[in-house]
């Protein structure tokens, strides 16, 4: 196993030192990823400088479900957020090189190019999880410490998915990176807010298509001991490993077909 | 026994190609390669010419695996190219001269080390590798620069560097020398003659330069709009096309102009008759017998020959096919 | 002037090229748009039916204009300039008989004029289908909109500008612009109305150009600020767009004396 890991070990840590090197700018970058984290943040505090309940969450509730988000996604961006630039990859010739490397193409496009500075993000979305998690009264359980955990965890894999979900369709599409924001950023944002909010065909779009709802808001319901509005009960909250693997399932074979559409072997 | 390292048969690739916008968008498709078929031994070196838009690159993707042909049969080092490509991986280097396979952020040594892991070569395999093409190729004075602060040629030098690492049984270089210097040409050359001279890596190499293709390659193959043009030696090419050489003779003291020696044309007379530029096609005649006739007449102070350029029989050959 | 029209032809010319770059921003404007207009009206009917003077469908309506105006507005980040002031290719912009500035305010101005239907009509028409928009009968509120609108792509453009004259003095601007970014979201009422913002954020956002770029064109538009408030809105933005145009041109000569003293 480690041998087999020795490459991708070899290309993280060639990115690590490159984006080290230049200590200033990565520490302005970081305190810039840090700032949109802030952004996001000072929404849902402005909100609810007006009001006390939106959906059936609290403010204390709902920073629960905005720092589930914000580590899954940020998290989500800083490992794979890259790949929705694809058509860069193909126009400089970089997949070429890729593809003549003895070692998996979807694997060498994750490892090309993480993200360090995106730990600004993380970090803005971990002091809010520990405040929101001081804020809340929790029920705790051994199950719930589990959700709790697990949580964030799924919530990276789901959203690592719609990245690249994002990228296979750039194989078709030139502009396909505008219109798969829609839904890797556009589902973050709608992860960000209780999904009982949207009409019920937003919800069920984010919920069982763009499986939004899984990284933040269905496992917030169970750990506060809600019950979720109709066709999106709490306990769905549960299931979001079967959302992940079902989401990356898609992902897969998108950039398989993509990437047999690229090497023209048909799709 | 010996499978030829590259066997092409009938092979073809088309494009899909739209044009036009909305209702009158029309889809068309372009053939870029057409019923290539050609076999490489182990250890050839062969010159791979053709106009910009003939084929070359796509036929080096079929060739590498990165495309799959429209029809037709491709094996590369007896594997199948797409079907193996990863395995294909670990026997063949590739440079592309435009486009870098470098880490533009890093100096060479970190993306040798990374390239290292990923052909799996042992710290001392590698160290052992390195040093050789470092020392070979003259790579020590930036070796810890990062790629995007190098010159043209010190990168072009990196690359390759970078497709031997491996110790590759064929090497696949894409127009290696577009945009260098004459002297970075020329140690290029050079350091190629003498891997091919020390190992038996078979080379495969598109260019524009007549001189890449007389110093590096022993066979030539020229596509033309995809088909196969031309399958042989460069002096059998140029030969078949006619294509003139030029002798330019220095002469010590002013002489009238030549232009009755046998079997040469006169191009020009430079500095009052000093200099005169004969064309002569070889077959006809020899530059050995062209010289002779003018040495009858004026004493030669110095002589140069002009070689035909690629272009130019190229287009000759085009031309004679058309 | 003919020059400068000639300018903002090209800066026409050239975005219309990208028809289905815009036609994917369109898209992505308009899913952010149901999202957005989802939270507002559900924040409206938590606070009890109405919120800072929005109801659910003016609410609505805020959210769509906002994603409707943001493309040609552009509150996001613009880095051509400072992208040709480190490879020095500013020079050439020098030696042209045609001010810096006013050339690329003029490109600028060509690229929003494009940008307004293929990127504002497809949230607005999105809007109108799923939630119904409120917007005013008369027509006075869409003229002086108009002309806000045009003063609010002046006054992006300005900041923008001083922005990107930084990479006169930074080597790496990404920094800079992600902090722009988060600033210029925030306060000009992008991600939530201004007059929702809690009176020291409220008070923030009055002493900086940001709500002259968003908030005041919807409040014009959507007939918030009509009469001499609307005229007020519109002063307002006149100065903003005049002040931050002069700092702009200071700024550049400064920069522009550094490069052609020390050569870059």
């Amino acid at each position: 196993m480690a041998e087999l890991l020795r490459p991708y070990r070899a290309l993280l840590a060639s990115r690590l030192r490159a984006q080290l090197a230049y200590r200033r700018s990565f520490a302005m970058d970081l305190v810039g990823a840090a700032g949109i984290g802030v952004l996001e943040l000072a929404e849902v505090l402005v909100i609810f400088s007006s009001i006390s309940v939106l959906g059936e969450l609290d403010l204390a509730g709902a920073l629960l479900l905005f720092s589930f988000a914000g580590i899954g996604f940020s998290t989500a961006d800083m490992v794979v957020g890259h790949v929705d630039s694809l058509p860069r990859y193909l126009r400089t010739g970089t997949l070429d090189a890729f593809l003549l490397r003895p070692l998996p193409v979807l694997a060498q496009l994750i490892t090309s190019d993480l993200q360090l500075r995106r730990l600004g993000r993380t970090a803005v979305a971990v002091v809010v999880l520990v405040v929101a998690l001081s804020m809340n009264t929790i029920a705790w359980s051994p199950a719930l410490v589990a959700l709790a955990v697990l949580t964030p965890v799924f919530s990276a894999v789901i959203f690592a998915a719609l990245f690249v979900c994002a990228a296979g369709v750039q194989f078709w599409l030139v502009e396909g990176g505008e219109f798969a924001n829609a839904f890797t950023y556009g589902g973050n944002y709608a992860a960000s807010y209780p999904t009982s909010i949207f009409t019920l065909p937003m919800r069920v779009l984010f919920t069982f298509v763009v499986p939004a709802a899984f990284t933040a808001y269905l496992p917030t319901l169970v750990l506060l001991g809600h019950s979720g509005p109709a066709w999106t009960p709490a306990v769905l909250g549960w299931f979001a490993p079967v959302a992940a693997a079902g989401i990356w399932t898609v992902a897969l074979l998108g950039w398989r077909a993509g990437l047999r559409h690229y090497t023209g072997a048909g799709s | 026994m010996t499978e030829p390292i590259i066997s092409a048969t009938d092979l073809s690739r088309d494009f899909v190609v739209h044009t036009g916008r909305g209702l009158r968008r029309r889809r068309s498709v372009t053939r870029a390669v057409a019923d290539l078929a050609f076999t490489i031994e182990a250890g050839a070196a062969v010159g791979y010419i053709g106009a910009n838009g003939a084929g070359k690159s796509t036929t080096i993707k079929m060739l590498t695996g990165i495309l799959v042909p429209t029809s037709g049969r491709v094996r590369t080092c007896g594997l199948d190219p797409h079907r193996h490509r990863r395995e294909l991986a670990r026997r063949i280097g590739v440079v592309f001269g435009q486009r870098s396979q470098l880490w533009w952020d890093l100096p060479l040594s970190e993306s040798y080390r990374a390239l290292a892991a990923i052909h799996r070569l042992g710290p001392q395999a590698l160290r052992a590798r390195r040093d050789t093409l470092v020392e070979r190729l003259d790579l020590g004075d930036f070796l810890e620069t990062p790629v995007r602060q190098l010159s043209l040629g010190q990168r072009i030098r990196g690359e390759i560097a970078a497709a031997l690492l491996h110790s590759p049984d064929l090497l696949i270089l894409d127009e290696p020398t577009i945009g260098l210097d004459v002297l970075s040409k020329e140690r290029l050359r050079q350091f190629l003659l003498e891997e091919r001279a020390t190992s038996d890596t078979t080379l495969l190499l598109t260019t524009h330069d007549m001189d890449d293709v007389q110093r590096l390659t022993d066979r030539i193959i020229v596509v033309d709009h995809g088909r196969m043009a031309y399958d042989g030696t460069l002096a059998g090419l140029v030969r078949r096309v006619g294509a003139d050489r030029v002798i330019v003779v220095d002469l010590e003291e002013n002489a009238a102009p030549l232009d009755d020696v046998a079997g040469t044309r006169l191009l020009g007379v430079e500095a009052d008759g000093l200099r005169q530029r004969l064309a002569f096609t070889p077959g006809s005649t020899t530059a050995a017998a062209v010289l002779a006739q003018v040495s009858a007449r004026a004493s030669v102070r110095d002589l140069t020959i002009e070689e035909p350029d690629i272009e130019d029989v190229v287009r000759r050959l085009y031309a004679s096919g058309a | 002037m003919s020059a400068l029209a000639v300018y903002a032809g090209l800066g026409w010319r050239r975005w219309s090229a990208y028809r289905s770059a815009a036609a994917a921003g369109a898209f992505t404007n308009s899913v952010f748009g149901l999202i957005k207009a989802a939270i507002t009206m559900g924040a409206i009917g938590a606070a009890g039916g109405t919120l800072a003077g929005y109801d659910a469908l003016t609410g609505a309506t805020y959210a769509w204009l906002a994603q409707a105006l943001i493309g040609p507005v552009n509150v996001f980040t613009w880095t051509e300039l400072a992208e040709r002031i480190r490879t020095g290719d500013i020079a050439i912009d020098l030696a042209r008989p045609i001010d810096p500035q006013a050339g690329y305010l003029a490109a600028d101005l060509g690229r929003a004029a494009f940008q307004l239907l293929p990127r504002g009509a497809p949230p607005l028409l999105v809007g109108a289908l799923v939630t119904g928009l409120a917007l005013p009968a008369e027509a006075l509120p869409y003229l002086l909109g108009l002309v806000s609108v045009t003063l609010a792509v002046v006054v992006s453009f300005a900041c923008r500008w001083l922005m990107n004259l930084a990479a006169f003095w930074l080597l790496e601007l990404r920094g800079v612009t992600t902090l722009y970014l988060v600033a210029s979201n925030l306060l000009c009422g992008l991600v939530v109305p201004v007059h929702w913002f809690p009176p020291w954020l409220a008070t923030i956002a009055a002493w900086t150009p940001f709500p002259a770029m968003l908030q005041h064109p919807i409040d014009i538009i959507m007939g918030r600020a009509d009469g001499p408030e609307a005229f007020i809105l519109l002063g307002e933005q006149v100065a903003w767009a005049i002040g931050l145009l002069v700092i702009g041109r200071v700024v550049f000569e400064v920069g522009a004396r550094k490069v052609v003293v020390q050569g870059g």
